[in-house]
């Protein structure tokens, strides 16, 4: 994720100081990964360089946190065209799991055992988002499915991957 | 055999063919009080005809299957029927409301089959809907009701009998996403509030994602993935 677009984009509705943009994070984004002081105040300093943010302020008492931040019209520019792009879809191709499954056959393994484990190991995380997403609100359930749809996505592939051992077994021995 | 310790239902060494399909071929299980367990496998594995056997609607033809210490092989029909009405509850993927009845009435059946007055019944029913958030349907017929609501009313006439176990057979199998979710939430919830287990089978990782373990089945063998790892 760009923390750098995130943060200008939470400076749109108004000017903040450094601590409050890292509250807004946090609260918003960071369920896992809070942000650390030194992240907030390296990128803002990117961003100032860069002219997408202006200082706006300065509390008494000093320290970078005391630096209140606001949005230039570069940085709205900005904002705008980071929303507008699409994401890259992950680099799917290079499975380890795949790697791990033929080499299984090659050195006449038990592929399936490696499948079963797997399979187990993906449930286990499913179990605990599912229940966070129970527990939580809708953001977190946002951010759970995401998660979910994912490991179902691999869950799927060991299903198939496993009902095509014997092909794959005959495959790779030639 | 001796089940594990502790369970409440368990089964080892299942076979059972049809004609030349080994639907189960050397399965095992077992859950413990409370437990929800999801039987999980591609279709055609044999998740259902292990249900089947261990809720005695079908029997194995060799193997054993101990509820609460009794073999049901060594049942009477009586007994066993018994047990499926009052120790048990189902919900099926669909099809298992009677159209004529109402909601309540459909929820407040078993209670009736087991000689509750009406009136008590359908208090009880109505309660059992409210907890599935379906009590406004109750005056509507099955076929007035979204898939997802007849869902909720057939987890609500699963459980009105208060079963030790409960068995779901792909019970989100028809609904859509959102739905199959609610669905099973308010399923999970319902039973660890009464401590029922759930015999959940689904091919599906999202609905198995709500039990506590997972028993996996392929071409009629399971494969318990707590004790193998
Ligand atoms: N009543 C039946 N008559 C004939 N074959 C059956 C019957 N029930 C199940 N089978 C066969 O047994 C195998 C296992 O079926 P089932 O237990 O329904 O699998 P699953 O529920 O995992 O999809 C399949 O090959 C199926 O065709
Ligand atoms: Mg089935």
């Amino acid at each position: 994720m760009s923390i750098g677009h995130t943060l200008l984009g939470l400076l749109e509705s108004g000017p903040r100081h450094g601590y409050d943009l890292k509250r807004a994070f946090d609260e918003k984004f960071g369920h896992d990964r809070p942000l650390h002081y030194g992240q907030v105040y390296s990128t803002m300093s990117r961003l100032l360089r860069n002219g997408l943010v202006e200082v706006d302020g300065i509390e008494s008492g000093g320290g970078p946190e005391r630096k209140r931040y606001a949005i230039t019209d570069a940085g709205v520019t900005d904002v705008e065209r980071w929303l507008a792009s699409p994401e890259k879809p992950a680099e799917y191709l290079q499975s380890t799991l795949y790697t791990k499954v033929v080499l299984a056959l090659l050195t006449h393994r038990d592929a399936a055992d490696i499948l079963d484990t797997q399979r187990a190991e993906h449930l286990r995380s499913m179990r605990i988002l599912t229940d966070r997403k129970r527990r939580g609100d809708l953001a977190d359930q946002l951010i759970c499915d995401h998660a979910l749809f994912h490991l179902e996505a691999d869950l799927r592939w060991l299903e198939l991957t496993a009902a095509r051992l014997d092909r794959l077994r005959a495959e790779v021995a030639r | 055999m001796t089940p594990p310790p502790g369970s409440l239902l368990a089964a080892e060494d299942l076979r059972k063919a049809y004609g030349p399909t080994l639907a189960l071929d050397g399965a095992a299980f077992s859950i413990h009080p409370g437990e929800i367990v999801a039987v999980m496998g591609p279709s055609g594995s044999g998740k259902s005809t292990l249900l089947h056997c261990l809720a005695g609607i079908v029997p194995p033809d060799s193997g054993s299957i101990t509820y609460a210490g009794r073999e049901l092989a060594t049942m009477s029909d009586v007994e066993r029927s018994a047990l499926r009405r009052g120790d048990f509850g189902f919900v099926f993927q669909f099809g298992q409301l009677v159209p004529e009845l109402t909601c309540v009435e459909n929820v407040a059946l078993p209670l009736r089959l087991n000689g509750t007055s009406r009136k008590e019944a359908e208090r009880a029913a109505l309660g059992w809907l409210e907890r599935l958030e379906v009590d406004d349907l109750g005056g509507k017929r099955p076929g007035e009701v979204s898939g997802g609501q007849g869902q909720r009313v057939a987890v609500a006439r699963a459980l009105v009998t208060g079963p030790r176990v409960l068995f779901a057979d792909e019970p989100t199998g028809a609904l859509d996403s959102l739905n199959g979710e609610r669905v099973m939430e308010l399923l999970t919830e319902a039973a660890r509030s009464t401590d029922a287990a759930v015999v959940l089978v689904t091919h599906e990782a999202r609905v198995a994602a709500y039990s506590d373990r997972e028993i996996v089945v392929r071409d009629g063998r399971s494969r318990d993935m707590e004790r193998a790892v």
